[in-house]
């Protein structure tokens, strides 16, 4: 019984990392491929560990993989963030069919800093106004 | 078929595959965040790949180093973004 348990769980890992290796080299955009990274690779990840988990059975391997576990839930949105963030600034382009780029405009490339749409309309220049 | 086979002649070479494709993104990648990516990627499917081998050998001690590997991936990822937005700066 948990023989079958373990292999069902390392099926879906493998899977979803699979998955995961799909959308690197299908994926048309660099933010695409980000968002494929941090979704499937960490549920896969996590469900590999926890099957190691239930085979050894005991305590201290379980929280180790636990805390495993932890860590990349923790560290995979930050990561993914950070380096959307600069590949955002070093000028990547989205891909031709993508909609909406809510950023358009409001980031100054060369200082990184944010505008809202919230700021103090003095400091505005008129054209932006206008644009609104 | 047992746990061993099931693991070792299915779950390693898909692991694997994974670790190929995730190469030839590295290799072609148009700019250098894909590369980055597909590194993280690559550091990551190894976790795994370190956890299924550890099952397959009976050795826990294996998973001492799926850690190590975890913070290497995150610190590696965190330095490369810093230093590309120095960069353009």
């Amino acid at each position: 019984m948990t023989d079958i348990i373990i292999g069902v769980l390392a099926s879906f890992g493998a899977i979803f990392v699979f998955l995961a290796a799909v959308g690197m080299i299908r994926m048309p955009d660099t933010y695409l491929r980000i968002s494929v990274t941090t979704k499937a690779a960490t549920l896969g990840i996590g469900l590999l560990l926890v099957a190691a988990a239930i085979f050894f059975g005991d305590l201290s391997i379980t929280t180790k993989v636990l805390a495993i576990i932890l860590f990349i839930l923790l560290t995979a949105p930050v990561s993914a963030h950070l380096i959307g963030r600069a590949s955002y600034f070093s000028g990547v382009k989205l891909w031709k069919n993508s909609v909406l780029d809510d950023l358009k405009g409001k980031y100054d490339k060369t200082s990184h800093k944010l505008r809202s749409e919230i700021e103090d309309p003095s400091k505005r220049e008129p054209n932006q106004i206008e644009e609104d | 078929m047992t746990l061993y086979d099931f693991l070792y002649y299915i779950i390693l070479p898909i692991l694997s595959i994974s670790v190929i494709l995730i190469a030839i993104r590295f290799l072609k990648g148009p700019s250098i965040v894909d590369r980055v990516i597909a590194l993280d990627l690559i550091i990551t499917t190894g976790i795994g790949l370190i956890a299924t081998y550890s099952i397959i050998t009976n050795q826990p001690t294996f998973l001492d180093i799926a850690m190590i590997l975890a913070l290497i991936a995150f610190l590696g990822t965190v330095a490369f973004s810093y230093y590309l937005e120095k960069r353009n700066k």
